[in-house]
């Protein structure tokens, strides 16, 4: 029982980072119609530029949470001006392959400055020495701490996209982007800072994972595959499809590994094929 | 019309002498003779970096620093990056033997994609000389007289690092271990050292190679209660599992991580701050002696500033060894032959110091097992180990007539 206990909050945990990672896929899908190949370069870009603030300039974890969002989000919407603006008009599969692309290239070049192991980064104080009793588990202050901070950065997202002007813009842009030009909108503009701010989360999410796993340019290779797995299954382009399937997924592959460990790792894709066969839209996604 | 003919036959007379002329410098021109050393390592992924590039680079100070030829052939050092993938490395395999004469093998970590490699190398007849793989099969059911293992295997693994650690209290054990032949291999390894010595293995949790969270794995390693909790995995997963297991509290709650095969260059990455205190066995540290310094401080200058690994150092000793050998056969073309040759020769180089092959095709040497220092104790970057103790050639690895290996008459 204890042992499906932990594994549950582990599920929730993975699933919190899950479903910051497809928040910014479905974001950028949602207006830009691209699927965003380059997020896991962009998720470990964060965590590199975070590593870089401390090294080099001892610039600490906190204000890197802001920092590095926001110098990666720059980054994206140099990108967006200068390269994917110039292939919205041809087939969507141009643009994950220039996606593809660029993210090859960003971690080739990181694996050349920094191969192959990667840096360390600490957890920072005041967490990184304390942890939570549960009873049936030991769980680190940072872990909770990493669940929460994603927790309250996608309601605020929600909030944004569905309770304000700026989102009501953005729907409508999704929906018919002709129509909200012609009230005066300007439609290329906020497809810009879309892009951008789907890039920054990336970068948050990178952040937030630096001091979890070993800072790497492999680090966002390795994840960006379940993630796309959980945008599926949510529905291109939903948000709330990608919050709700992130968590859900990480509680199911936590479950798995109680009952039956060698399933974990292919579960997610089981579900996916499955939710594809039965909902070709996704759980949450609209029919074309 | 019959005035033509015989210009007619004259014509095609020419046409088929110039065909034959155009097929012959292609196929009759024989390339002057030499000897190619084929690198097969991970060029990009988990295992880069203790293996990789600077596998290549110690390849090639070996031949330059035999004189660059070798029995009047020049030798040339090519490489390609398996992936870790079996498919690809023995698609890379094949296509070196067929179509660009490589004589030899070398490194080839991971070691589901060596004993593919192995295979195929013996099909050919050519020479493997395996550093960076660990499972003890290459020279145990699975050994081929055109194969040698040079650096360590997991039968010396266990016998080094597990029986340290078995024999100072470790006796019940839970297993982390990376889901292919290396981690199975390593895992039954240690398991013998652990039950011969009256010590209960309590469970195992598998993960595939190069996974990122460890989390769930290590609370089932928590939940067991075992003493010691084994990590049968290497490069970056051994880098996460050890970060992360000192996240969730395991070592401060009284459990102790036994890292089975960790290179130097995972407690760079690390940093001592995490790694202090981890007990481990190299057959192979820079920091060693004078001589293994000066050949590190070369090679740091080529790659990067970063020192070698046991790895590497064993491509550097296991082409020269090679090249000792084609030197006396005066040919690299017999795969076996040339085997059979290095094992009659005793090995000497800086690094290894003597050592022996065995018939199995086991090089034989020390193992040394070290304790990371604290950040405290060390004064340089690099400056990583204290030894505990040395594991002397004859007790390192697994005596020839308990491998299994067919090769071996009884």
């Amino acid at each position: 029982m204890s042992s499906l206990l932990s594994q549950l909050v582990v599920g929730l945990i993975n699933g919190s980072f899950y479903a910051l990672l497809s928040l910014g896929l479905a974001i950028i899908f949602g207006l830009l119609n691209v699927i965003n190949f380059a997020h896991g370069a962009l998720y470990m870009l964060g965590a590199f530029v975070a590593w870089g603030l401390l090294h080099y300039a001892g610039i600490g974890y906190w204000p890197a949470l802001v920092i590095s969002p926001i110098v990666v989000g720059l980054l994206g919407i140099v990108l967006e001006r200068t390269l994917l603006q110039r292939l919205y008009r041809l087939d969507p599969l141009y643009n994950l392959l220039l996606t593809f692309g660029l993210a090859l290239i960003i971690q080739g070049l990181f694996q050349i400055e920094f191969g192959s192991s990667g840096e360390a980064y600490e957890i920072p104080q005041p967490l990184k020495d304390y942890s939570l009793e549960l009873g049936f588990m030991t769980l680190p202050a940072y872990r909770a701490w990493a669940m929460i901070s994603s927790l309250v950065v996608y309601l605020a997202t929600w909030y944004v996209t569905e309770r304000t002007k700026l989102g009501s813009y953005l729907r409508a842009a999704t929906e018919n982007p002709g129509l909200v030009q012609a009230f005066g909108v300007n439609v290329p503009r906020m497809v810009t800072v879309t892009y951008g701010l789907g890039v920054a989360l990336a970068a948050f999410a990178g952040v937030l994972d630096a001091p979890n796993v070993q800072v790497s340019p492999a680090m966002g290779a390795d994840r960006i595959i379940v993630v796309f797995a959980v945008v599926v299954i949510g529905g291109m382009g939903s948000i709330m499809g990608a919050i709700v399937t992130g968590w859900g997924l990480g509680v199911v592959e936590g479950i798995s590994k109680v009952v039956y460990p060698a399933a974990s790792d292919t579960v997610v894709f089981a579900l996916m094929a499955l939710v594809l066969l039965v909902r070709p839209a996704g759980l949450f996604g609209k029919a074309p | 019309m019959l005035r033509h003919l015989p210009k007619r036959i004259a014509d095609r007379s020419m046409v088929v002498t110039l065909c034959a002329a155009a097929l012959c410098s292609a196929a009759c021109k024989k390339d002057p003779p030499k000897v190619v050393i084929g690198v097969l390592s991970d060029m990009s992924g988990l295992y880069a970096d203790l293996a990789g590039k600077g596998s290549v680079v110690a390849a090639q100070m070996a031949v330059d620093d035999f004189g660059g030829t070798v029995a009047g052939m020049p030798v040339e050092v090519i490489s390609a990056d398996h992936q870790n993938k079996p498919d690809v490395g023995s698609s890379v395999v094949r296509e070196w033997y067929d179509t660009k004469n490589v004589d030899v093998i070398v490194d080839v970590p991971t070691s589901s994609v060596a004993l593919a490699v192995s295979s195929v190398t013996q099909d050919k007849n050519k020479v493997f000389l395996g550093s960076g793989p660990g499972s003890s099969d290459l020279t145990g059911a699975k050994c081929s007289p055109n194969t040698i293992h040079w650096t360590y295997d997991t039968w010396a693994l266990a016998n080094a690092t597990g029986r340290e650690i078995v024999k100072n209290g470790g006796d019940t054990w839970f297993f982390l271990t990376a889901d292919y032949a290396f981690g199975a291999a390593l895992q039954r390894d240690v398991t013998k050292v652990v039950e011969a010595s009256g010590g209960k293995v309590l469970g195992e949790a598998k993960h595939q190679i190069n996974a990122t969270d460890f989390s769930s794995l290590l609370l089932q390693a928590q939940n067991s209660k075992a003493k010691i909790v084994g990590l049968a995995n290497a490069g970056g997963d051994t880098i996460n599992s050890i970060k992360q297991a000192a996240q969730f509290g395991i070592v401060s709650k009284g459990q102790k991580l036994a890292s089975l095969l960790v290179f130097i260059s995972d407690i760079n990455a690390l940093g001592l701050e995490t790694a202090q205190g981890l007990t481990l066995s190299e057959a192979f540290y820079w920091d060693r002696d004078d001589q293994t310094r000066a050949w590190a401080q070369k090679f740091a200058a080529k790659h990067n500033g970063a020192m070698p690994t046991m790895v590497q150092a064993g491509v550097y000793s296991s082409v020269l060894h090679y090249l000792k050998a084609v030197a006396e056969l005066k040919s690299a073309k017999d795969g076996k032959a040339v085997v059979a040759k290095m094992e009659a020769m005793p090995t000497d180089d800086p690094l290894f110091g003597k050592g022996t092959i065995d018939a199995n095709g086991r090089k034989r040497h020390s193992m040394y097992v070290y304790e990371v220092k604290t950040p405290a104790e060390s004064k340089a970057k690099w400056d990583y180990y204290k030894l505990i103790r040395e594991v002397p050639a004859d007790q390192a690895f697994r005596a020839p007539a308990d491998s299994g290996c067919p090769l071996i008459k009884k």
